[in-house]
């Protein structure tokens, strides 16, 4: 079975209630939609107080390439544009909507028929996904039309769609997989055409046979698309790793997959962008998570972007007693949330509990070189050695150690006997490595 | 509600290995060649356990909470390893007094000196062994005889000759006074190559039981606190070099199979030289570290001036491991 074959970690995978169908949650009073929900420049929003919206209707504007549209998930009037904690623990510019009824634009198809054939042109996919605001799924929300956008001198040889899931406890993507298969399906092939490529492998770990087999069942009917099954490592849905583990080639080092011929997206924004072209739906709800061991009802549910959370924990039966930490995201890369006011964006896939007793780290002792750091790190680096780097502020070696091709995986920090804090200081390390290499 | 919730980097959370299972793992491997110490060499050898055990918890205890001013972590088990192999090293007949000078020797100077765990250089168990080597030459190489055979092996002395030379030092000693390795080998007091197995033989407390030490590092093995290079090179490289030379002459160059199977060089390949603090962190250093060792460790028995070379070589080694985590770097992903 095909991996990648530098570091990573099997964690217990935790996939609990994958086979329970996703759940619709209906609307919220208020929605908190988020101004920037992309990696990129920042937007502005267009809507005032006070202002009647409708669903799917244009709430920002970005004169920018790299960016993303966000639209309105509700119909209802702005109450207001405020300052709201982000899951990163930040306050960020948020327009605050009271929702009112459900009316959508009439230019959206909201019937559930499947629309196979592909219409427009390959400039005008890239014009729809960059107007309805479609980001990466996988985690990063990098705007996805320019990922599609090929620089001049490079060619695009293959997609590849992450299938993967390979963070413990995350089943969205599997539900997305085997509830929209078709439609996902087809976004793979709007994706083919808009970089002009025959290939696409979708690549999914082997936790999840019913998924490989549904869609390489339905991929039969498609032209060029195949799904390779990879066996579960963490952190396999990390672009670089994903490619070699498919492909068995290397993103050189500071390199961009396109240079070597791939383009990768991930299933989620695949149907985003089957919506976005075939539907002319922005990206404006998704499948999120609430999960966790001791949460008493674990479902994926389908909800608008600005969904406050507290709505979708309520939805899961609440808050236990005994949680100690809340998560946006998956355990390994997932950012422990500092405020529960907050609400649902794109790049939201699961909302994790850890009881108390699993929400705190051990304490750090000496780092004894057992060098287990070193064989997890999939891109073959020495955080031990980066780490003290870090400590003792040796920035201009950081940067021969190969600090920046760190993609923060969490790799090394689960495998540390010792709980050094070892991506906490490689973080530290690569921002001052950046500022390091502007200044050469 | 929101002044419970507990905020941490990623990832949240982490594999059940710590470095006190670590630790506890490598004496629970040192078990059974302390069983089989204190069945051929009795009490003595149990009281040398527990004073070099002993003192080390005690030397690490009080120069934590009283030098460092730090919460004692004598919980975690390492200074249990270094009492385990400090009296491993040791003849059971070493007088109390110098079994505690050497637990402070390991724990206070090759350990605490250099910051506590996982900042030392040298094996603290080793330091502490060629101090009181250097120190007391004549107690250190006092080997008692073992007092009950196994399994028919094993040459019991009489009350009149409590202590005598290993199979290595009589050996070594028989070839510098220009004695065949032939007639050496068939004395009364050289046991089988059997015997040296099971480790019915004089020497140091814990590294006679070639099977009792090779249970342990299985048991490592098996729980991934060391890896096979090391092992695999330091007792590869010297068969393989003890066999040259045995080709050459076996005359005057000792079998391979009899360097591997007396003295110190199970326990060190296994125990000692894999110490994950002062042993390199590539797979590929690591075969260069342990093929240091395994010739280095024949070098000093055939031409040095000690019969055994085992802990030379490894402290030797332990001055490379800087420079060979420095030569062999994992190869950068994409480079």
């Amino acid at each position: 079975m095909k991996t990648f074959k530098i570091g990573g970690v099997h964690p217990p995978e935790h996939k609990l209630k994958a086979e329970d169908p996703s759940i619709t949650l209906e609307l919220p009073k208020q929605g908190i939609v988020f101004v920037n929900q992309h990696l990129g420049a920042p937007s502005q929003p267009i809507v005032a107080k006070g202002d009647k919206v409708k669903v799917g209707q244009l709430l920002t504007k970005n004169e920018n390439f790299i960016a993303a549209n966000v639209h309105s998930p509700f119909s209802g009037t702005v109450n207001k544009i405020d300052l709201v904690y982000d899951a990163s623990g930040y306050r960020k510019e948020a327009i605050i909507i009271d929702v009112e009824g459900d009316e959508w634009l009439e230019n959206i198809d909201r019937s559930e028929t499947i629309s196979r054939e592909i219409k427009l042109s390959k400039e005008e996919i890239i014009a729809k996904v960059k107007e309805m605001g479609i980001v990466g799924l996988g985690g990063a929300c990098f705007p996805t039309q320019v990922k599609l956008m090929i620089p001049e001198g490079k060619t695009a040889e293959c997609l590849i769609i992450n299938g993967v899931e390979c963070e413990p406890y995350l089943t969205d993507d599997y539900r997305l997989m085997m509830e929209k298969g078709e439609e996902i399906l087809i976004g793979v092939s709007i994706l083919q055409k808009a970089i002009g490529v025959k290939k696409a492998y979708i690549g999914i770990e082997n936790n999840k046979p019913k998924a490989i087999e549904y869609l390489a069942k339905l991929a039969k009917s498609f032209e060029g698309i195949e799904v390779v099954p990879l066996k579960v490592m963490y952190p396999q849905g990390a672009e670089k790793q994903l490619i070699y583990a498919i492909l068995k080639k290397e993103v050189p080092s500071g390199k961009l997959p396109i240079d070597i011929g791939c383009v990768v997206s991930n299933v989620a924004t695949s149907f985003a962008a089957y919506e976005a072209v075939q539907k002319n739906k922005p990206l404006i709800d998704r499948l999120v998570t609430v999960t966790g061991l001791h949460v008493e009802k674990v479902s994926n549910f389908k909800v608008r972007v600005g969904t406050p959370i507290s709505m979708l924990l309520e939805a899961a039966g609440g808050v236990p007693e005994n949680t100690g930490k809340i998560i946006s995201g998956g355990p390994m890369m997932g950012k422990a949330l500092l405020s529960l006011d907050t609400a649902v964006t794109k790049g939201t896939s699961a909302l994790l509990l850890m009881n108390e007793k699993d929400s705190h780290r051990g304490e750090p002792v000496n780092c004894i070189r057992c060098a287990k750091c070193v064989e997890a790190c999939p891109m073959g680096l020495e955080p031990y050695l980066l780490s003290a780097l870090v400590e003792n502020e040796n920035f201009e070696r950081l940067l021969d150690e190969n600090v920046l091709d760190c993609i923060e995986c969490g790799c090394c920090l689960y495998s540390c006997p010792s709980y050094r804090p070892l991506l906490d200081c490689l973080r530290i390390g690569k921002q001052n490595a950046r500022q390091l290499q502007s200044k050469k | 509600m929101n002044n419970r919730l507990i905020i941490s980097g990623a990832p949240h959370v982490h594999s059940p290995e710590n470095v006190s299972k670590i630790m506890w793992g490598v004496v629970i491997a040192l078990l059974p060649a302390a069983f089989v110490a204190v069945y051929f060499f009795g009490f003595d050898a149990l009281v040398t356990i527990c004073v070099a055990v002993a003192s080390c918890l005690f030397f690490e205890w009080a120069i934590q909470k009283y030098m460092f001013k730090a919460t004692p972590t004598v919980t975690d088990g390492s200074a249990v390893i270094t009492g385990l192999l400090l009296a491993f090293n040791l003849p059971s007949n070493l007088p109390i007094w110098m079994t505690i000078l050497g637990s402070l020797v390991a724990i206070g100077v090759a350990k605490m000196a250099f910051g506590g765990l996982g900042k030392n250089l040298f094996n603290p168990a080793l330091v502490a062994r060629c101090f009181l080597l250097i120190s007391f030459p004549v107690a250190m190489t006092s080997w008692p005889k073992i007092i009950r055979p196994l399994f028919g092996e094993g040459f019991v002395a009489g009350p009149d000759a409590l202590t005598g030379a290993t199979p290595l030092g009589y050996l070594v000693d028989g070839i510098a006074q220009n004695v065949p390795v032939s007639t050496l080998m068939q004395s009364d007091i050289m046991p089988s190559y059997f015997g040296m197995f099971l480790g019915a033989h004089g020497g140091s407390l814990g590294e006679i039981s070639a099977i009792a030490i090779l249970l342990g590092g299985l048991y490592m093995l098996w729980r991934r606190i060391i890896t096979w290079q090391i092992p695999a090179a330091f007792i590869g490289s010297a068969f393989v070099f003890a066999f040259i030379l045995n080709a050459i002459n076996p005359e005057i160059y000792i079998s391979p199979l009899a360097h591997i199977l007396t003295g110190g060089l199970m326990l060190g390949a296994i125990f000692m030289a894999t110490d994950m603090v002062t042993s390199p962190m590539s797979p590929k250093g690591q075969l260069l570290f342990g093929l240091g060792c395994g010739v280095l460790t024949i070098i000093i028995r055939v031409w040095g001036a000690f019969p055994e070379g085992v802990s030379f070589a490894i402290l030797i080694m332990n001055a490379f491991v800087p420079l060979i985590d420095k030569a062999f770097k994992p190869r950068v992903f994409g480079k």
